[in-house]
């Protein structure tokens, strides 16, 4: 690893770190259930895609500026703490999570000056929105990039891969879709649910997509992931293997922590365990 | 704006709704290039074979898809770019009715979705194609706005205007190749503002789509016995010119009649709002009732639902007696 590299990493490493915590304070400042689990799992794809990869700055040039679309909406913990981490909104902001009147609720509402390109909360959909963009920059020859996140559970849509299909379709090699496979979904492990999220890295390679697999929590991986350039013509999906509640041992892979609420001494157990990793 | 004289009236009428939309999006076409077409893998059937080769760039299949068509529109609209999405009413309607909830609704994109061969054109196809409840379920979604035009010569306007139109909309189809023609000549056609066609007395038949000409049929029909019966052409279901309904409050009677289901649609939209209203005469919601129609032909489906001018006349004369 280039010395470069090993700054960038390490430094991605730490802003992953405090965007736990970030996560953490709205979830118990909210003084309600957070869905936690899904939110701290895909934490280093939002770290690495908003510290590193992302092209955020032109903020007021839409033909520029790279497009993330949080497919699971309810993934917004792991999207607010990064808007804040980096700088695109305002790390104040995040007080009003779930407060009346504030735009940052439980799914992703529609605020272009926030960093918000879509609104999302049903499943399956945000996809598609990300394959529209990914094509309309192709047709008007934008230079932005199209990043979209959706989950394991997910995955279980039909319109996932009407959506997949159409971006193999359509070339997109402008298009990346991070999966975070935490194999675990709403009513438990995805095994005793709808038994294939080891499948979703064979079935996207078998649409045509470029597919990277990796730990989904590892900063390093997920980075070369995001770096590996596009095959010509095709679309990438990253198959990020995850842990649901990821660095919070008493959340991980625990269904409970799907939407949970925090007690004080949970969550300034979590606040200790997750500022005592690296 | 394409002019609109009585051949091009009788050539849109030979062709139908669906060829007509055909040829209007491709006469916009010509002139703009701010749009795109969308197809579930219905261009031959939509009309739209002649725009897919001219303007190849501008048209994009989404396969049987409908959903992610509405997402795939949702994408390119967010540029600012319009976008008309084209299926048949239901699948368009229905199969992709939560994608047009969150894209159209909550996000308000700029996508304009066409519901083809809706109410009971598509006569021996059967119920999966028919378009009964497609008005009901688009205009229950906040913000849409629903446009059924009469004829050939209000589906070329009503594709100008949404080609100006900042907002999402649904334009419902009626009507096959035979279609009456109600237009012979530029009728002024305005989002939201209905046209009086005729003016009457005693009731009053508000009608939309191909239901125009029908209660323009009633109408004559009436006026035979005496009854003095006003028409209006009420091509845009959502937002309802409110204003138009109330200068109907003199009248014995007021009737809706429609190619869709009583339930939701316009004569929903007109009794909601008169329920308020102190002193209203009672009114007459005609639509197909509350069933799936045995399926046949098109004329056999039209008498089995009671939408014929002599039906509609007599079901009106029986509510005034």
């Amino acid at each position: 690893m280039t010395i470069d590299k090993k700054e960038t990493i390490s430094a991605l490493k730490a802003h992953a770190r405090h965007m736990r915590v970030l996560s953490l304070q709205m979830a118990y400042n909210c003084g309600g259930s957070a869905h936690l689990g899904g939110g701290l799992s895909m934490i280093e794809a939002m770290a690495v895609l908003y510290g590193a990869v992302m092209n955020t700055a032109a903020k007021s040039d839409p033909a520029a500026r790279d497009k993330f679309i949080l497919s699971k909406g309810h993934g917004v913990l792991g999207l607010y703490a990064a808007l804040a981490e980096f700088g695109i909104i305002d790390q104040a902001l995040l007080d009003t999570f779930l407060q009346d009147g504030s735009d940052l609720i439980a799914h992703p509402v529609m605020r272009p000056a926030l960093g918000l390109e879509a609104s999302t909360g049903s499943l399956g959909q945000g996809i598609s929105i990300a394959a529209g963009l990914a094509l309309a920059a192709k047709k008007k020859g934008y230079s932005y990039q199209t990043y979209v996140l959706c989950g394991n559970g997910e995955g279980n849509e039909g319109s996932v891969w009407e959506a997949c299909m159409s971006a193999v379709n359509f070339g997109l090699d402008n298009f990346t879709l991070f999966l975070d496979n935490n194999h675990m979904q709403s009513d438990g492990p995805s095994e005793s649910v709808m038994n294939v999220s080891d499948r979703y890295a064979d079935m996207l390679a078998a649409l045509g997509f470029q597919v990277i697999g990796i730990d989904g929590n590892d900063v390093e991986q997920v980075y070369d992931a995001f770096m590996q350039p596009h095959q010509p013509g095709r679309p990438k999906a990253i198959v990020g293997n995850t842990v649901k509640g990821k660095g919070v041992s008493f959340m991980e892979n625990n269904g409970d922590w799907h939407h949970g609420r925090l007690t004080r001494s949970q969550f300034e157990a979590a606040l200790k365990e997750v500022e005592a990793t690296l | 704006m394409t002019e609109i004289d009585r051949s091009k009236a009788r050539l849109w009428s030979r062709l139908g709704a669906r060829a007509t939309l055909g040829q209007a999006i491709l006469e916009a076409a010509r002139t703009r290039d701010d749009f795109y077409v969308m197809s579930a893998d219905l261009a031959q059937s939509s009309g739209l074979t002649r725009f897919r080769e001219e303007f190849p760039d501008r048209f994009i299949n989404a396969g049987i898809a409908e959903q992610n068509m509405i997402g795939l529109a949702a994408g390119l609209a967010k540029n600012g770019t319009n976008v008309f999405a084209t299926s048949f009413a239901p699948f368009i309607t229905m199969r992709a009715c939560e994608q047009v909830r969150m894209d159209m609704g909550y996000m308000q994109m700029n996508i304009k979705t066409v519901g083809l061969g809706s109410g009971l054109i598509m006569a021996q196809l059967g119920n999966s194609h028919y378009g009964l409840e497609d008005a009901a379920v688009m205009r229950a979604i906040p913000g849409m706005t629903v446009i059924d035009p009469a004829d050939g010569a209000e589906i070329v306007r009503a594709v100008e205007a949404l080609c100006d139109y900042d907002k999402p909309a649904y334009l419902r189809l009626t009507g096959g190749p035979g279609l009456p023609v109600v237009y012979e000549a530029d009728m002024g056609f305005q989002i939201g503002k209905a046209i009086p066609l005729r003016e009457g007395r005693d009731v009053a038949i508000i009608a939309t789509g191909t239901m125009v000409h029908y209660g323009r049929a009633a109408a004559d029909i009436l006026g035979e016995k005496g009854i003095d019966a006003a028409v209006i052409d009420m091509h845009t279901i959502k937002p309802l010119d409110g204003a138009c309904v109330d200068a109907q409050l003199d009248k014995k009677l007021i009737v809706t009649v429609e190619e869709a289901s009583v339930i939701g649609g316009l004569g929903s939209a007109v009794a909601e709002h008169l329920a308020i209203r102190k002193n209203r005469p009672p009114h007459l919601i005609l639509g197909i009732r509350d069933l799936f129609p045995h399926a046949g032909s098109y004329q056999y489906l039209l008498e089995q639902c009671g939408l014929t001018g002599g039906q509609i006349a007599a079901d009106i004369e029986a509510a005034l007696a």
